[in-house]
């Protein structure tokens, strides 16, 4: 049988495995296709309507929606490998893409792992291990904590020979989840449980390491290859400099502001890092650099295929799948480090369901529209979902990568507005906007003009909702009664009117913060529209609407004529349609009351809420609610106690991060009743504080 | 003397017609003195009007709205725009009813009726005006009211009820209550239209009391608004005066007593636009068993039509304000059937009126038009044509493009005649006689009655009392007299 085995493992690949999800599943299937290999995607529950797995060739079921019991689990994806006659395994990233025993576990059973030897990922998925080799191999690494002695007291006093601020980290696993950054000693116990007990729920191992938090760092990151005849090389370097949560937000490669003198030394270095471990197939490594003094250090190396790699095979113009593909065949590195080019910049922005104005909270919720920018040479759109998807609280929660490509930074960085401004998604609160402000280095807009312009985009998205009424209308009258319907609708020597009350949503405040607008629209007799903002509003406008499609519109106001997009839904249980509007490089959301003329579709909703209770969402003062949808994973008050303002009280877990509650005010908790283990929903209450 | 008036019916089968009806000609020389005369003369007709009914929809005036506004109440126009389908027309009728008519303003006679569609159904709409006089009933407010509930009974329309008011005007009462067209007339129309399976809907928006009261009893289906809406025969001041108990208005006659306890009314709605919502919701599942066919046959010929050749713009450049001029009512026609296309029938005899057959949104219509009038003339002649005109078992229209007088407004389907619509030009006039005529006749009876007593009547004079007269009868005959007593429905 260990004939048959290696007879397997010398045949190419035919019949490729995902053991992942969403877009990166949805990528590697496209080259795979590419290359003529058979697909196969393996799902959870929550995911079997999903894009990847509607994108493979087979799919197989391997469990209930949570990770643990199906990304995670090892056996079901073998199983699922076994039963598809698949002969090797692609393990994407996160997930099991970085668990040596996994990667044991498929050469073991017969199947090539699409990744480095289960070896080298073990070393360096072992961060104090990693250290000690590189440290060996000459690689320059930060000072820091490494040791096995996990004591607290131990941890404490190692930190404080460091120095704060001090970085706490898990040394399993990666993504920032775990990490803290501790500021003063008094901080360091809280912080260094939580960092434990996230490692533990993601990684499994608790196991901790400790380091100098570089103040003004740079992280600058490089991507290697290795083929199984020992050749390695890199394709230059990515920065991920713009992170928040610590998780990097935008990418881009080459780095900017890099001497090639200095480009080829980091190449190197991270060259001899690989080495070290005997790696093949992709990886990165990532070097943390003192902006202050211009040192760089050796952080850690990424076994896998990364997240951001799609910015690096845009300047050098490979295929990095193609090649992981290859390598794993047993075939040479396509080019020698010579022969890889270098050309243009690409940025990578990644797009969260996430609500920028609750401190980044992952959100949940229904993709009700989902538009992303065309794309062409120079952009790309990675993703795994489609319009009318589900971004459930089980896995990361983002959306889309979104991947530009210019000659130089400048260019590029125009791209990477204008197509962040193009990128339209509807449904759940996005970082879009945030995303823009930042591609755009300006400060918020002020309020007030922010304001006017809101203003000014309610009476476009009040045009164009009577515009498209009219072209509905006209299409197919109710009753038949065409001449009713006509436009503009006929009153016997006046205009007709109409008001719309809208609610403007502002991104940068909390929804409490929703503004009211009437807008009162007449029908004038050219068939245009003439809005008025209110009292205190705009000066009236007219405006001439054309409706080009669904959700399009062209639209001339001010003698100003531009594209429109509109797009709106109604989210269950509500009694608002969300609307929104993206016009040249604006963005705007609002709220429309289910008024009369739309009741007629959703009078089940309306008289669910007329008739009942229903609470609008806003909780009396010293209510703690869940920030979000997730797992109570701890509960560190009881019931009649006496809490101070800001005490950690409860800490829940989402998409694998953790959240620490704390007391809103000092005071009684009352009214707590959840506990451990127990699942609970965005706003939920949790428990009361009672001011004494 | 010159009558010019249209007539529709539609009554005729035309599909035995051979194909392509003779295409009018344009009819009208752009250049002329007389086109660009009358275009002028008729835009500030038009924009008089526009001013006129601009005032009108301000109702009660700035105080009493901002009084009603306060109570979450919407204005009648406002409740119709929600009740009808969105972006879907109305046609108002009798905007200027009570146009200067009382010592105190009446802006529409207090209500607003009209026909608009809900889910595509065609309703008669009756809304109180609230902030006018307290939506309490004057006589012609009482006339509009039974004048809606005339069309829509002949129409078939379901009538929908926007109750908001103090019932009758006391200090008018005796206009207003005993007689057969008063307001007892009301619940008579709503009892045939119920028991025709005409559908009665009432919404109770405001208060509803003394007689209004039986607006939604006699509905056959109601709706209350909690805190707004109330019911009662006798208001707290009468019960007290009568029994000596004190009652608020709410536990008299509010929603909850009257949706809980008494039965009154069907449907509790929470606020005003809920009411309106369920409203909707009403008209959407009428089934109007039995009458499909009256519906559809009304519906359902509009479909495919052509617009009329000519533009419709230019209509108000050719009927002329001075009623003596000629005009050829054949380009006004032009611009207003089916692809200009107009067989004239009799086209040779008796040229002074205008008949044939053409299609108006894709329905067949009949005009019977006095071109030049003088058809008032001959007695017998004229008989006949009254005759004709009041048996006549189709739908009829009347529209007054110019002057309308004496038997020729009888024998053109006049008011008397009971046109199912009767629309007045703003420049047309109505009366038995012109007015120069009916000041000629008036002063010579003046003079033989002054010569029987010996006085001599100096020419001076006479001229004085005719022009006096002839003013006083202009006005009289105008169309906003017409309206605001409800001669007629709208000018368009």
């Amino acid at each position: 049988s260990n004939n048959e085995k290696s007879n397997q493992s010398n045949r190419k690949i035919d019949k490729l495995l995902i053991a992942n999800r969403g877009e990166i599943a949805c990528r590697i299937m496209r080259t795979a296709k590419r290359l003529g290999i058979q697909t196969v995607a393996v799902y959870s529950d929550a995911d079997r309507r999903s894009l990847h797995v509607k994108s493979a060739d087979e799919a197989v079921r391997i469990g209930p929606p949570p990770a643990r019991s199906s990304y995670l689990n090892s056996s079901s994806i073998i199983e699922a490998a076994v039963r598809t006659g698949a002969q090797a395994i692609h393990p994407g990233y996160g997930f099991l893409s970085e668990n040596a025993d996994f990667a044991q576990l498929c050469e073991n059973e017969g199947f090539t792992f699409v990744g480095p030897p289960a070896s080298a990922i073990r070393e360096m998925g072992d961060k104090s291990a990693s250290k000690r080799i590189m440290g060996a191999a000459g690689v320059p690494l930060v000072p820091g904590y490494h040791g096995h002695e996990q004591d607290i007291d131990v941890m404490k006093s190692e930190a404080d020979k460091i120095g704060y601020p001090v970085l706490i980290k898990p040394t399993h696993g990666g993504g920032g989840k775990g990490m803290r950054i501790v500021e003063s000693p008094k901080e360091f116990v809280d912080a260094f449980l939580g960092a434990q007990r996230e490692a533990a729920a993601s990684f499994g191992v608790n196991t901790i390491l400790l380091e100098k938090y570089i103040t003004r760092p740079r992280h600058i990151e490089v991507q290697v290859f290795g083929d199984k005849q020992g050749n390695v090389v890199y394709l230059y370097e990515r920065d991920c400099s713009v992170q928040r949560r610590h998780q990097k937000i935008i990418e881009e490669a080459p780095a900017p502001d890099i001497i090639s003198d200095f480009r080829s030394r980091l190449g190197q270095a991270a060259v001899s890092a690989a080495k070290a471990v005997g790696y093949h197939n992709a990886g990165t490594v990532e070097f943390i650099v003192d902006t202050l003094s211009g040192e760089f250090y050796f952080m850690e190396m990424n076994t896998r295929l990364q997240v951001e790699h799609p910015v690096t095979e845009m300047i050098v113009g490979q295929d990095l799948v193609e090649w992981q593909i290859r390598v794993a065949n047993g075939e040479s590195l396509p080019l020698g480090q010579s022969q890889i080019p270098i050309s243009g910049h690409a940025f990578e922005a990644r797009i969260y369901a996430e609500n920028v104005a609750r401190g980044f909270l992952p959100a949940t919720g229904v993709l009700e529209y989902f538009r992303p920018v065309p794309v062409s040479e120079t952009v790309r759109v990675e993703t795994g979902v489609e319009e009318g998807d589900t971004v459930s609280m089980h896995y990361d929660p983002m959306i889309a990568k979104l991947v530009v490509w210019g000659e130089n930074r400048a260019a590029a960085l125009v791209k990477l507005k204008d197509s962040l401004s193009k990128f339209q998604v509807a449904g759940l609160p996005t970082n879009i906007e945030f995303l823009y402000k930042l591609a755009n280095h300006k400060a918020f807009e002020n309020a007030e003009s922010a304001y006017d312009s809101a203003k000014h985009s309610a009476a476009l998205v009040a045009a164009c909702i009577c515009e498209k009424e009219h072209t509905l209308l006209k299409k197919s009258p109710p009753g038949g009664l065409s001449v009713w319907y006509t436009h503009p609708p006929f009153r016997p020597n006046h205009q007709a009117t109409r008001t719309i009350e809208l609610d403007w949503e502002n991104e940068y405040h909390d929804n409490n913060n929703s503004q009211n607008l009437t807008l009162s629209i007449t029908y004038l007799p050219n068939g245009n529209y003439l809005i008025k903002t209110g009292e205190n509003g705009l000066p009236d406008v007219e405006v001439t609407v054309t409706h080009l499609g669904e959700h399009d519109f062209r639209v001339e106001a001010d003698g100003l004529s531009k594209n429109v997009n509109l797009a709106s839904y109604l989210k269950d249980e509500s009694e608002h349609i969300h609307i929104h509007i993206w016009h040249g490089l604006e963005h705007h959301q609002f709220k429309q009351k289910v008024g009369i003329d739309l009741l007629d579709n959703l009078e089940s909703h309306q008289h669910q809420h007329r008739n009942g209770n229903h609470d609008s969402g806003s909780h009396p003062p010293g209510t703690v609610a869940a920030p979000m949808a997730g797992l109570v994973v701890k509960v560190l008050v009881k019931n009649g106690m006496k809490v101070e303002e800001g005490q950690p009280m409860l800490v829940m877990e989402a998409m694998k991060m953790e959240h620490v509650l704390k007391a809103p005010t000092s005071g009684l908790i009352s009214g707590l009743q959840v506990t451990p283990g127990q699942q609970v929903s965005d706003n939920t209450v949790l428990f009361n504080v009672k001011a004494v | 003397i010159s009558s010019t008036q249209m007539m529709y019916s539609s009554n005729r089968d035309y599909g035995t017609q051979p194909q392509g009806h003779n295409v009018l000609p344009d009819g009208i020389d752009r250049t002329s003195d007389s086109f660009i005369r009358n275009s002028k003369e008729m835009e500030s007709v038009i924009s008089q009007l526009h001013s006129r009914i601009n005032q009108v929809t301000q109702g009660g005036g700035a105080a009493a709205i901002k009084r009603h506004k306060s109570r979450n109440k919407l204005l009648p126009r406002e409740r119709i725009d929600r009740l009808l389908d969105s972006s879907s027309s109305f046609l108002e009728l009798s905007q200027l009813a009570g146009h200067e008519l009382y010592e105190e303003c009446l802006p529409s006679g207090g209500i607003i009726t009209g026909i608009g569609p809900i889910h595509g159904k065609l309703c008669m709409f009756i809304a109180n005006d609230a902030t006018v006089k307290g939506g309490t009933y004057y006589p012609i407010t009482v006339k509009k009211h039974l004048r809606a509930q005339e069309i829509a009974a002949k129409c078939r329309l379901p009538c929908i009820y926007l109750v908001d008011s103090g019932g009758a005007f006391l200090p008018k009462q005796a206009d207003v209550f005993p007689d057969k067209d008063n307001f007892g007339r009301v619940f008579y129309n709503q009892a045939l239209m119920s028991s025709q399976g005409i559908p009665q809907i009432a919404l109770v928006l405001g208060s509803c009391t003394a007689g209004g009261a039986y607006i939604p009893a006699m509905a056959d289906e109601s709706v209350m608004v909690k805190g707004n809406g109330t019911i009662f025969l006798a208001g707290p001041p009468l019960v007290k005066a009568a029994t000596g108990e004190e009652v608020s208005s709410e536990d008299l006659g509010g929603a909850d007593v009257h949706c809980k306890i008494s039965g009154v009314s069907d449907y509790l709605a929470q606020d005003e636009l809920h009411a309106l919502c369920i409203g909707r919701n009403i008209v959407k599942n009428l089934h109007m068993a039995g009458n499909e066919g009256v519906i559809r046959n009304l519906q359902g010929m509009i479909s495919d039509y052509k617009e009329p050749l000519y533009d419709v713009k230019e209509l108000q450049s050719i009927a002329p304000t001075d009623l003596k001029q000629s005009f050829d009512i054949r380009s006004l026609i032009a611009r207003i059937v089916d692809g200009s296309e107009f067989d004239e029938f009799k086209q040779l005899y008796g040229t002074t009126l205008v008949t044939g057959f053409g299609r108006i949104l894709g329905q067949p219509v009949g005009f019977m038009v006095g071109s030049k009038s003088e058809a008032n003339g001959i007695a017998k002649a004229g008989a006949k044509m009254v005759m004709a005109v009041s048996c006549a078992k189709v739908p009829k229209i009347t529209i007054v493009v110019g002057g309308s007088f004496g038997a020729g407004n009888y024998a053109m389907c006049g008011r008397a005649y009971s046109p199912d619509f009767m629309f007045f030009w703003p420049n047309a006039k109505i009366g038995v006689m012109g007015g120069a005529q009916a000041a000629g006749v008036m002063s010579e009876i003046e003079k033989s009655k002054k010569k029987k007593e010996g006085i001599q009547w100096s020419k001076e004079d006479e001229e004085k009392s005719k022009a006096k007269f002839n003013e006083a009868y202009d006005k009289e005959s105008s169309a906003y007299y017409s309206t605001r007593i409800l001669l007629t429905l709208a000018k368009s």
